[in-house]
Parts: C-alpha cells; structure tokens; sequence
C-alpha cells in the first residue's frame, strides 16, 4: 500500500528467478503494488529490503485498539478524505468524561452505559467512559477505573504517571486510552504505557510542537498512539484534524499517521452536540464531550452511522415479511425493495398511519426502487416468488396488494402471477400515509 | 521544526450569490446578503477566502391545514403559525437571518390560494419585516407555474430567490426571474450530472450563473443524509477544481426533512429509549443543519428557534479564523 510497483522494484533482488510464481521482478512489483502478491513468495529479498518495503508498506494511519472483547474499539487505518472515494473504516468513538471524585460516579457510569438505541434494525452504543483525575487522589482514581471498566471502554486522563499507574495495575488488562503524555511528563508516561502495554494520547499544543512529541515519543521506541493537536475551538479543531489527515494519507507524514482525539469546548448541551457532530465529519477518530443526554446523543450517533456508511454497498434490510402494528388478516400488504433507505421510509410512513401493516422488502440485493426495477430485479415474478414464499394467500383474507407508483408498468405481471388485484400506490413514501388513511383507515 | 501545512491550490472560488434589496438597490430590505463565495472546503480558513458566512432562513408555510407536529407548532405558536406576517416577526425575533416562505396554500388540497393570493402573502411577508426572502411554490407542478410568476412580479426589485426550478419545468420560473431581478434555485435530485445539466440550461435563457442557488435535495440525518453530503461534496470539489456549473452556492431545506421524522417528532412517552423529544426534536434539526454545513451548504432553511440558535452559534464559531 502507498508505494509504486518501481518503488518496491528497486527493492527486489531482481533475478526474475519465477519462483514466486511470477515472470519477472517488475511484475512482481506491480503484483505486490496493487495488493494482489505477498513479499513472502520472494525467496531472495534481503531482510533490510523487507523491513524497508514493510515500513513503507505500513498503512498510512496507524490501527489503534482500545478496550478488550466486546468493548474494543478499532481506531485509525483510514485511506482517504472523502468518502466518496473509497470509504471510511472506524467510526468515531464517543466518549464521556466523569470525574473520578464525583458524588454520582456510579449512576453517572450507568447513565453513560445507557446511551444505547435501537433505530432502523441498527443497535448503537457510545464507547467510552473518560475518567477524569480531579481528586488527584491514586487510590481514588483506581477505584472509580475499575467502575468505570465494568461498563465501557475507558480512558484514563490524569497527569501523574503514579496515578495512572495505580489504575492500570486494576485494570490494564482492559487496555485503557491513558491520556495524555505531554512535552513536560512524555518520558514518564511513555514509561507507563510500555510496562502496561497499553495504547497512549499525545497532547501537544498545535501541530508543530505535536510533530516534534510524536517523534520523541517513537524514538522512544512507542508507537501505540492517539494524538491531540490541543486545539479546542471548533473552526480550530477542523483545521488542524484536516491538516493531520491529509498529511497522513496524502503524504504519508508518520508523524500524523495516527487516530485522533479531541474534547468538546461547548458548554450547552445542544452546542456541543452538534460540535461534536462537526468532528464527526470531519476526521476525529475520537471526540470527549461532557453532556451524556439521550436525546442529543441519538442524531450524533445516527449521523455518525450516515457518515462510516460503505457509499459502494448499499445497507440492506433483510427481505422477510415485516409486520408493523398488531396487524390482522385483514391489514393491508405494501411492496418494497430491501433497500434500507426504500424500506424504512416506507416503514416510517406506514408507521404513521397508524394503520396496522404488512410490508414485503423484496430481495433487490439492497438497490432503490427504480434501480432495482431497471435492473430486472423488481418486477411482477420477484414479487410474485415472494408473496408465495411468505405464504400471503393463507395469511390474508383478502387479495389485495399495493407497490410503489413508480412502477406502475409492473401491475399487469405482477396480477397475471398471483391472480391478486394490484393497487398501484404512491410514487414516494411521504405519500403513504394520506394514501393509507384515504384507502384503510 | 515546522510542519509544512498542506494547502490545495483550487482554480477558482464558488459564486457569491447576493439576497435582497435594499433602497438604495431597488427594494425594501433592511439589509441584503451576500452567500458563497467560498475558495476552499468549508471553513479550511488558512488555505483561502471564505467571505460571506452561511445563513440560516426560517420558514412561514401559508399551509391553511399546516400538517406540522403539534412539538414545533408550539415552540412557534398556534395563532403564529395562522398568519404569515406575524410568523415572519416571530422568525425575525428568533434570529432569522432571511424568511424562507413556502407557498403551501396554493396547492388546492392545502388551502389552494389563487396566484394573486399567494403574491399577496409574499407582500404581507415583505411588509412585517425587512429581511430577504425566499419563495418557493407548493410542490403540485400545475399550480405552481403560475403562482411563481405571480409572486416574481409583484415583488420586483426586491431581490428573491424563488424555486423551485427542476429539469422537466424551469423554462418558465426562469423568465419570471430574469424579468424581475431574481434569482432562481436549480433542484436536482442526488444527482451531479442532472445538477450540472440543469445550470447550464438555465444559463442557457441567459440567466447570469451568479443568480442561481443549487438545491441538492438533501435528506435528513438518518435516512440517507450521507448521500446528499458526498454529493456537496464531490461538487464542492468540481466547483473549486474548474468546474462552472457547479460554482454555485448550496441551498437546503433542513426543517421540512427534518421534522418529517419520528426521531424528531415521536413523543417522549413512545420513544422513551430515544430520549426526551423536546431535546431530540431540535437536536435532530440542528444536526442535519449540522451535517449540512460540514457538506457546504450556504442557505438553511430551518423550523424550530432552538435548533436555529444553536446552528448560529456554530456558524459563528466555524467562521472565526
């Protein structure tokens, strides 16, 4: 990744010996450039050259893991700046801060456990707990990581390399984020992470002086990080994490080839959601934000959802018969695509019709109505075959059986192969439910 | 040792698009407004210009059987949202920055107000307050050809900004425009190509290019925004990159796609695990302004005070350099 099929050429013993299966060197190279070879199949390549191609072979930004099992989150390793043009890979983990002498620590830890919803079949979570050594107490700081590790992944935020200390001989073997090693304390911290072997922030204040941090800190032989560029107002913030990131991928400048951080300034729960919102979007493998609300805590993680959405495949729903409020023999049947988007703005309206339903989402391999119909993949046959496999003759006492307007060409099949009588519906999904009432209410 | 920033060079900036009309410009606005502009990604300050901050317009829908959930009708009012002048105060008052008036009621199931009514009520709006406006028609193409017409020409001179202008039926919002000094909004579906086609087709009437505004047609946060944000985004890109017919400030209309979802709108007691609706309802709204903005959008057309003063207090932040 990252070199060209001449770059990793000059690195090979060029003895176009075949016997790794390719004709010649450069071949092999090209092979190797475009991902499709190993540099295990070359018998002959040095060690040196192998170490230099692994390196320069290295993703552009840095895999991080935090947290163990259930609770690990995958930060880093994204390759571009536009989703468009590939896509991105690790969601931005949410974290939220609680102070570690704070009367609530409990119920606050359950509260940030309970930022969990349920929304168009998906099941989000936050990620983190950031415990906040404001007692500047050890033992205390201990106590309320190993509360804190119970429920999330945690990352621990004291200055003291003692404090950390004490709380990573509880719970190191969850492997905490410990935040941050600074130009004044970087030594000590670096020290920590090491003998914990845990992954550590790297707080500096603007890019410079956080270039010059993350190569001390790898020259001290530590590369498990997580940077933070220190600046914390909100125009600020989207400059330097997109500096970081276009150095990283389009550059390839190791000094920024790692996840990110950064912590909300706003003060106003609405404010700083929708701040963080903006760091979602823009390239925060991390973002710490104070107010742990469900209500402003829903829309960031449903965009952040949108945002780490793969744009070449689209989200499908799985195309089974879908039963929406105490539906009866009786209840209406709507056809759609499993397309996610097709399916759950179909759903929402018939939803609010409050109108109990059926929907078939067919099986369109997840592509739009029109696409799908275009497609040979939509039609009076597909429909039909999955009427038949959900058994709808048996389960309604009536034979009626409505698709979307916009393929009305598909009614005459579609009742030629199930003998029901086809009502055409509304081109859009807004229309449903001013159709649903004016037709079943 | 210091990092050596990495700064796009781009062919050329978006267009700026100015709203309003002032006395001295031919109309009666307080103050006119200047959108786009923009010569880099959105708020990438140190690599370009970025002159004219994007503003957010509150919508008045003439709407006679407004069909909004009661949650914003109340955070608005019921005996507001009946009549379009005191709804244009009332947005005012909210921090408006321009009126987006949607012109419903010409709809024959909404109200179906004749083409004089509806230019009537543009007046209406015109006289409560003196910031610029927006028109846009009902929706139902057969009405609304001749209600813009209408409305175009009793506010010439003011400066509009009317749509909404799509492949099938631009021709003639288009010379309503032209002939009364406004400018016009190219609706495209999610779709780049069409977004294009229909810009040149409306330079093609000689329409200037700095008078028109794209609207993408986005969706909300959590159905499908992200379609709509790579769409700005890759067009952004064309636009900067050289691309004239795509060089134009973004325009979307947040609060309709907004509200229509039961996030937004699904009350407290059946959404419980969803959180409080009264949070929920204006956070959902702010965030797909939110996502808008980060995609580059220059006008958003908004609904509820709270969603609008949180999404102002960000754009002032995004705009300090």
């Amino acid at each position: 990744m990252g070199l060209t099929g001449l770059a990793i050429f000059k690195q090979l013993p060029k003895k176009n010996c075949k016997e790794c299966g390719v004709a010649t060197c450069m071949a092999f190279a090209m092979a190797l450039a475009a991902g499709k070879a190993s540099l295990d199949a070359c018998p002959y390549v040095t060690d040196e050259a192998k170490e230099a191609l692994d390196s320069a072979a290295a993703p552009p930004i840095k895999t991080v893991k935090v947290g163990v099992g259930e609770k690990e989150v995958v930060l880093g390793d994204e390759t571009v700046l536009f989703r468009h043009d590939k896509t991105f890979f690790h969601p931005t983990g949410l974290g939220f801060l609680v102070d570690d002498n704070d009367a609530e620590l409990d119920a606050k830890i359950d509260n940030i456990d309970g930022l969990q919803f349920d929304r168009v079949g998906q099941h989000y979570v936050v990620e983190f707990v950031t415990l906040n050594n404001a007692s500047g107490d050890a033992a205390a700081f201990a106590a309320a990581a190993e509360k804190a590790a119970a429920k999330k992944a945690v990352i621990l935020k004291a200055d003291d390399p003692a404090v950390l200390s004490a709380a990573l001989d509880k719970i190191a073997a969850e492997k905490p984020l410990i935040y941050a090693a600074t130009a004044d304390n970087y030594e000590a911290i670096t020290e920590v992470a090491k003998k914990y072997e845990v992954p550590m922030a790297v707080y500096a204040e603007g890019l410079d002086a956080l270039e010059d941090l993350v190569n001390k800190i790898v020259a001290l032989g530590y590369k498990e990080l997580v940077i933070d560029p220190g600046s914390r107002q909100t125009a600020q913030v989207l400059a330097d994490m997109t500096q970081i990131r276009r150095l990283a991928v389009k550059k390839t400048f190791r000094p920024f080839g790692y996840p990110t951080i950064t912590f909300t300034s706003e003060e106003d729960a609405l404010d700083e959601a929708i701040q963080a919102v903006a760091y979602v979007a823009k390239y925060c493998s991390i973002v710490v934000m104070k107010n742990a609300i469900k209500g402003y805590v829903l829309p960031i993680l449903s965009w952040r959802q949108n945002v780490f959405t793969d744009p070449q495949k689209p989200v499908a729903v799985e195309p089974k018969l879908m039963e929406i409020g105490a539906v009866t023999p009786d209840s209406p049947l709507y056809i759609t695509t499993n397309f996610s988007l097709s399916y759950y703005s179909v759903e929402g309206e018939v939803e609010a019709s409050r109108i109990p339903s059926y929907i078939i989402p067919i099986d369109t391999d997840g592509t739009s109505v029109l696409t799908s119909w275009a497609a040979g993949k939509f039609g009076g046959e597909q429909i039909a075959a999955a009427m038949k496999a959900n058994d709808m003759d048996s389960k309604l006492n009536h034979k009626d059986v409505i698709i979307p307007g916009f393929v009305a060409v598909i009614a005459a099949k579609l009742k030629d192969e199930t003998g029901w009588n086809v009502i055409v519906g509304p081109k859009e999904a807004s229309g449903i439910s001013g159709f649903a009432k004016a037709n079943f209410a | 040792m210091a990092v050596q920033i990495l700064k796009e060079k781009y062919a050329q900036p978006v267009r700026a698009f100015k709203l309003g009309n002032t006395a001295e410009e031919g109309g009666t606005r307080g103050y006119s407004l200047t959108v786009g502009g923009e010569g880099t990604l959105p708020f990438q300050h140190y690599e370009g210009e970025n002159p004219n901050k994007p503003i957010v317009a509150m919508e008045v829908n003439s709407n006679k059987q407004l069909d909004w959930k009661d949650t914003l009708v109340d955070a608005i009012g019921k005996d507001v949202v009946a009549d379009p002048a005191k709804w244009a105060q009332f947005n005012k008052e909210a921090g408006a920055d321009a009126i987006y008036l949607k012109l419903d009621s010409a709809d024959p199931d909404k109200g179906g107000d004749s083409p004089e009514a509806c230019a009537q009520i543009a007046k209406d709006v015109l006289a409560a307050v003196d910031l610029p406006l927006i028109v846009a028609g009902s929706g139902n193409a057969t009405v609304d050809e001749e209600v813009l017409m209408a409305v175009a020409e009793a506010t010439k001179g003011e400066g509009l900004l009317l749509g909404f202008a799509e492949t099938e039926h631009y021709k003639a919002l288009v010379a309503a425009c032209l002939g009364n000094g406004h400018g016009i909004i190219a609706r495209s579906p999610l779709d780049i190509n069409i977004c294009k086609q229909l810009n040149i087709l409306i330079g093609e009437m000689n329409m200037p290019m700095e008078r028109i505004v794209i609207d993408p047609l986005v969706s909300s946060v959590g159905y499908g925004i992200e379609y709509a944000y790579s769409i700005m985004e890759r067009g952004r890109i064309g636009a900067l990159t050289g691309d004239k017919t795509l060089a134009m400030p973004l325009i979307a209309t947040v609060g309709f796609e907004a509200w229509r979802q039961k996030e937004a709108w699904g009350t407290t007691e059946e959404y419980a695990e969803w959180g409080e609706q009264s949070q929920r309802g204006p956070a959902w709204e702010a965030t797909t302004a939110a996502a808008c903005l980060q995609g580059g959008v220059d006008i958003l057309c908004m609904r509820h005070p709270d969603a609008v003063k949180t999404i102002k207090h960000q754009i002032d932040a995004l705009m300090t350099k």
